[in-house]
């Protein structure tokens, strides 16, 4: 399945700030037929540092989407029956405006006179992509990690359009921990001279605080269990060691080449700003509650969470669905055992699959 | 009550009982759901908005991709989150005997629900007598085939025990059905007995 990225532009978004953001561009993919009745649409969201190629061989990189394992024809999302869009966020940089979009009044990159945008801002903007369809109502809105934060804002702000969520591996409002390595993160980056207040894109980026900021998510990605399994304390490439600073240990080299090339497929400032407004996540904001929050929700819950996900671990999940169990929501809830943490729910899909491809077609069926 | 024979719904007796009980359209939790199966079932024979709680999250994979709403939870704990009165039905098949508060556990599903179904394995069932009079040891039979140190069930009740708790919960018995095999009994349930369903209320 050969894909191709689309693009639509819309005139402003009011953003939760209190300001506006004006001629705002969405990239998207969709797989799939819309079927007449615009009732198989479904939504999948990306993770932090994700895009619009959910699925399929990307016409452009030649590459297979982030989450290809379970959208396609007969898989999960299966496309032969479901319209699946998928597309880049709001702030980011493989598509939609964010920090590196020319800004319209300056003809200069944004860079941080970019407005802070929020998870509800992405979700806003998704909204006005899914109107621009003609679908009033979505079959699934789905994703993890920070795709899921968008699955559940869908379903909080707006309860009519959405029949059924699937968040996994997420969270209804980031924790400390989380906050913090997302702010080693973006130190690393500021930290790094080449940053220049964000003003480096007719120059040298900021690819050194860039890459440790990866290299740190990647730690967290993983597990304690999945690394031992994949690195141990293996030496790289050689047999003694090297008394110095250079790679000695597979760990080390295998984080130096995943920081070194995200600095080729991701802008720093993006990372700012996304990583913030995932801090700034709260679905509780302004309600009080998580379940007064989850109050005017409509939709039919999956949750997910996996075993060895400490970054985003089970306790969160079971919080959302005993706030969803305390207004009597229809909610169903696993946790996967997977060895893989946090990018269990990207790699380890055998299971997931058949949760997610029941419950879509169960909820497809009562939803005609 | 006649005495009769029962068809088995999925494999199991007890199960024909509760599709018997379970009225159209209604809301209905199933507590230790395993697969989901009868909840499947009554979703689609009965039009029932079908929810269930299961420990094994082997059995929840199942049951959700089977269709059905279903949540990995311990039963014990796993009513304290829902509202009064959420259900019509709450249903707990063979599994009153291995939870560690049966008393609690009734008394929370009759808090979630306007209705319980509880389906047991009578214990006073005439060959676990004998079977406990002429070994000396814990009984074992078809429906307690477990040693006694690998057994779930910790709460082994009778038709009589059960009975009784109802009464002093004050919980009305709405009905009764008490099975050997296939074959609906009467005379003397304590000892002819296999299962047991009742459906009870709060006075």
């Amino acid at each position: 399945m050969i894909v191709a990225a689309n693009t639509v532009q819309f005139d402003s978004i009011a953003l939760d700030n209190g300001t506006t953001l004006g001629q705002v561009e969405v990239a998207y993919e969709t797989y799939g037929e819309l079927n007449a009745a615009k009732t198989n649409a479904i939504m999948v969201l990306h993770a932090f540092s994700g895009d619009a190629h959910a699925a399929g061989i990307s016409a452009e990189t030649g590459k297979p989407g982030w989450w290809d394992n379970m959208i396609g024809p007969g898989k999960a999302f299966d496309t032969n029956k479901y319209f699946v869009i998928c597309s880049n966020v709001l702030g980011g940089c493989r598509g939609t405006t964010g920090p590196s979009s020319l800004n319209p009044a300056t003809g200069c990159p944004y860079a941080m006179s970019f407005p802070v945008i929020t998870i509800g801002d992405m979700v806003r903007l998704q909204k006005m992509l899914v109107d621009s369809f003609g679908i009033p109502r979505l079959l699934s809105v789905s994703g993890g990690s920070m795709g899921g934060m968008q699955a559940l804002e869908w379903a909080a702000a707006y309860p009519e359009s959405v029949v059924s969520a699937i968040p996994v591996a997420t969270t209804t409002r980031h924790s400390a921990q989380q906050i913090a390595f997302n702010e080693v993160g973006r130190q690393a980056i500021m930290a790094d001279p080449d940053w220049a207040e964000g003003n480096y894109y007719d120059k040298q980026p900021p690819g050194r605080g860039l890459a440790v900021a990866r290299m740190v998510g990647h730690i967290t990605y993983m597990s304690d269990d999945s690394m031992r399994e994949k690195f141990g304390r293996r030496l790289r490439g050689k047999e003694n060691f090297s008394f110095g600073f250079d790679v000695d240990f597979e760990v080390e080299s295998y984080l130096r080449y995943r920081g070194s090339q995200f600095v080729y497929r991701f802008d720093a400032n993006s990372y700012l700003y996304i990583t913030k407004a995932m801090d700034y996540f709260d679905l509780t904001n302004g309600h009080g509650t998580l379940a007064a929050a989850l109050e005017k929700t409509q939709a039919r819950f999956l949750v997910i969470s996996f075993s060895s996900d400490w970054l985003y671990p089970s306790y969160q999940s079971q919080e959302l669905v005993r706030a969803l169990r305390s207004r009597n929501r229809d909610v169903a809830y696993v946790e996967l055992q997977s060895n893989y943490g946090h990018d269990s729910f990207l790699v380890d899909v055998v299971e997931q699959t058949d949760l997610v491809r029941g419950f879509l077609a169960s909820t497809f069926e009562k939803a005609q | 009550m006649k005495s009769g024979f029962v068809r088995e719904l999925l494999g199991r007796s007890d199960y024909a009982i509760i599709g018997e009980i379970v009225e159209p359209q209604t809301k209905v939790l199933d507590l230790g759901c395993g697969e989901g199966e009868l909840l499947e079932w009554l979703a689609s024979n009965k039009g029932v908005d079908a929810r269930g709680v299961e420990i094994s999250g082997a059995k929840v994979q199942k049951a959700i991709a089977r269709g059905v709403s279903v949540f990995q939870c311990d039963i014990d704990e796993g009513l304290a989150d829902y509202p009064d009165q959420a259900f019509d039905y709450v249903i707990l098949s063979q599994t009153l005997q291995e939870t560690r508060h049966p008393r609690k556990v009734l008394r929370e599903m009759l808090r979630v629900g306007r209705k319980a179904i509880v389906a047991f394995p009578n214990f006073g069932h005439w060959r676990m007598r004998m079977s406990m009079l002429f070994s000396g040891g814990a009984p074992r039979t078809s429906l307690f085939p477990y040693e006694w140190y690998e057994s779930p069930n910790i709460h082994i009740l009778t038709v009589r025990d059960f009975e009784a708790l109802a009464a002093l919960e004050s919980l009305v018995v709405e009905r009764r059905y008490f099975l050997a095999g296939h074959r609906k009994v009467e005379w003397q349930p304590n000892l002819t007995a296999e299962v047991a369903v009742f459906l009870v209320r709060r006075g």
